[in-house]
């Protein structure tokens, strides 16, 4: 007998906007929370390598004893016309104390090329205290027809890190930008 | 409501419309659940015979019969059919048949939604199934189709793999609303949530799993489509996107989604173990809060597939510990099936083989998911053939068998007829050996190092490669007895009683012996659903 029928098989409009709302929320959530929540954890904790700035130089306690290996890498993405390379492989560097060096690039071709460079620094647990002054990575690079250009870095390793890493390195990788 | 006075009208002619436009036009909750279990069982043998030339090229080492650009589209393709087209859609229909049944309702609370989310499937499928032909072919770039390899550097095909994988997340996410709504709104009224079996409640889980997690899946494949086609860069390096981004974005909704398959796997056991062992399921309640801690703990576990992307060292013991902690209400579970078959009046019907050999099975498979989540040891296995075997035992030997279990234990129901034990037990040793000669010595392979995924492979490899090809070819001849006992049921099976099993209790054995095209048209009684509980 349907008139016997109990069964709330009416939904209520708060019941459908709930079952409705929840995938769209997720969605939205994926595409426009996750993304920038997860580039603000890789800053905070220098998940990724993502490497740190400072604004001016600072004093920190140095400890004159204390060598920290650098050494330095480069990359270039397929496709990207220029050759590029750090001017000196390695740095032993006291942390806490601000360094200097560049990298090399050049262009091959008879076109302009824009390009910039992205930075990583290995192991994860370094990359917080690396930080860097100046970089040429923080913003891109124009490079005129068969031009070479020297970009410099100024960077210091922090005191904080870890006593036991005795070994770091920055490795950079060249993006061609479209415009 | 309207739909309640149209019923009124229907009630004279009780049976379905006749010819195709039945299957196409229908709102019937075991119509659709037919649909969706014919549908998966041949995604099931697509599938299959993916993996048949899968093991057909690792029978020996060396390029035997493909090149290895068309390999890898077999393995990506085996995984995505066998996830979307075969099991989810066959927990789906097997959620259809039984859950309006088992809760006493007329039907599934959204019906024509129900037909829709069905319909969406043959179409997406057809969609990814049509990348063969096109120009470079299908997605070659793994199941996780993880960023670049599937944005910079996948083919242009690409493109109908993301439509296809919108088109199956929306029925999903569809069945999963429709499951909540009927479970929620359409219960006999006397049937307290303490009171419904455990493949509602499973179900019910699963269902808010799939609504977290398949839209996750959805904005995947469009920041995908986004990098492809739009100019944006989610996981490209050069605009300030990460492709590591990509894979925590994938396994946020990946490991929901092994659950999603799972957790309605664990409901069947929980029917079919007391039914055989002639006794209430044991610790019912903690059957449930353990399927709803496993679902929780599901969410904050994903990174525990990415050791190897260099995560910080507090962020491996998380994961590390995290993962750990689903072996708790894991091992609740097993022990409660456990202790139902202790002191109980055993049978060994093969629905019961099925579920008995799932516990034994799938405790292995969670076994080296154990292993696999020491965040240490994961640098040994990771990637290769032990990960392989792992996900094949809980998948396979997991959810794939509590689906046969399922389709042998209530196919009376489904049909009024009974299958033909003695070859369904034929069958049941048949599959439970080869599948471990298939999938066992993939462990060994995985320990000794050949990584997953690849044509060829060095020659110590060979001889366990061997074994565990002739395994697979055994294995999926297999699935041919299975088709032809369920057909030789529905066709020449001899007629059964209303419940057809000793031992069995639930509201849809209290329907006639072939369940009528409309039950429950009034919600059952108090008295019934306490006598039909399958716990005390």
């Amino acid at each position: 007998m349907v008139t016997d029928m109990k069964q709330n098989n009416k939904i209520t409009k708060g019941f459908w906007i709930k079952l409705v709302s929840a995938p769209i929320l997720m969605f939205v959530f994926a595409v426009f929370i996750m993304p920038p929540i997860y580039d603000v954890f890789c800053e905070i904790t220098g998940f990724n390598g993502t490497t740190g700035r400072v604004e001016a130089e600072q004093q920190y306690e140095v400890e004159e004893e204390r060598k920290v290996e650098v050494s330095f890498f480069a990359m270039t993405m397929p496709g990207f016309p220029v050759q590029f390379g750090p001017k000196v492989n390695s740095m032993q560097v006291v942390p806490g104390k601000f360094y200097t060096t560049s990298y090399i690039a050049k262009n091959n071709t008879d076109k302009e090329v824009i390009g910039q460079a992205i930075p990583s620094v290995a192991p994860t647990d370094a990359a917080l205290y690396f930080k860097k002054l100046e970089c040429f990575c923080f913003n891109r690079q124009v490079f005129k027809p068969h031009e070479e250009i020297e970009m410099s870095l100024r960077f210091v390793v922090e005191p904080e890190m870890d006593e036991r890493i005795k070994d770091v390195s920055l490795s950079y990788n060249f993006f061609k930008l479209e415009s | 409501m309207t739909t309640a006075t149209a019923t009124s009208h229907d009630d004279h002619h009780h049976g379905p419309e006749k010819g195709i436009m039945r299957w196409v036009k229908t709102t019937n909750h075991k119509d659709i659940g037919t649909l969706y279990l014919w549908f998966a069982f041949a995604m099931l043998l697509v599938g299959g015979a993916m993996a048949m030339g899968i093991r057909m090229e690792l029978l020996q080492p060396g390029m035997q019969v493909m090149d290895p650009h068309f390999f890898n589209q077999l393995t990506t393709m085996h995984g995505l059919i066998m996830v979307f087209g075969a099991i989810m859609p066959a927990m789906v229909g097997l959620g259809n048949w039984l859950i309006p049944m088992m809760v006493g309702a007329p039907d599934m609370a959204l019906p024509r939604m129900n037909n829709w989310s069905f319909w969406i499937l043959p179409f997406a499928g057809g969609i990814l199934m049509s990348t063969f032909f096109m120009d470079g072919g299908a997605p070659a770039f793994g199941w996780t189709f993880y960023a670049p390899l599937s944005t910079t550097f996948a083919p242009d095909s690409t493109d109908f793999f993301i439509f296809a994988v919108h088109l199956l997340g929306f029925s999903s996410i569809m069945g999963a609303i429709n499951i909540i709504a009927t479970v929620i709104n359409m219960r006999a009224p006397e049937m307290k949530l303490m009171d419904m079996p455990l493949f509602v409640w499973t179900w019910l889980i699963t269902s808010f799993l799939l609504i977290g997690a398949m839209p996750v899946l959805a904005g995947a494949v469009t920041m995908m489509l986004t990098d492809r086609n739009f100019g944006t860069a989610f996981f490209d390096a050069t605009g300030g996107g990460d492709p590591v981004m990509f894979q925590h974005i994938f396994w946020f909704f990946g490991h929901p989604e092994v659950y999603i398959m799972i957790l309605p796997a664990f409901g069947i056991i929980s029917h079919i173990i007391p039914t055989f062992s002639r006794k209430p399921l044991f610790g019912y309640s903690s059957m449930v809060y353990a399927t709803a801690s496993i679902a929780f703990l599901s969410y904050i576990v994903w990174a525990h597939h990415m050791f190897l992307t260099g995560m910080p060292v507090a962020g491996e013991l998380y994961f590390m510990y995290a993962t750990m902690m689903i072996a708790v209400p894991t091992g609740v579970k097993v022990f409660n099936w456990v202790s139902t078959m202790w002191k109980g009046s055993m049978t060994f019907e093969t629905p019961m083989l099925w579920a008995l050999s799932f516990v034994i099975l799938f405790t292995i498979g969670g076994f080296s998911g154990l292993m696999l989540g020491i965040a240490p040891a994961d640098i040994q296995y990771h990637d290769t053939y032990f990960v392989v075997a792992h996900f094949h035992y809980v998948l396979v030997t997991g959810a794939l068998w509590a689906i046969i279990a399922a389709t042998l234990y209530w196919l009376p129901k489904w049909t009024g007829k009974m299958y033909n034990e003695s070859l369904a037990k034929v069958h049941f040793w048949w599959a439970v050996i080869s599948v471990n000669v298939l999938f066992f010595p993939q462990h060994f392979l995985g320990l000794a190092g050949m990584p997953r995924r690849i044509p060829d492979y060095s020659l110590q490899f060979a001889d366990f490669n061997l074994i565990s090809s002739l395994g697979g070819f055994a294995f999926g001849a297999s699935f041919i007895l299975l088709a032809y006992i369920v057909v030789d049921c529905i066709r020449n099976g001899k007629p059964v009683d209303a419940r057809p099993w000793d031992g069995a209790k639930g509201l849809e054995w209290t329907l006639s012996a072939k369940a009528d095209y409309h039950t429950f048209n009034t919600p059952p009684s108090r008295e019934l659903i306490e006598n039909e509980s399958q716990h005390s």
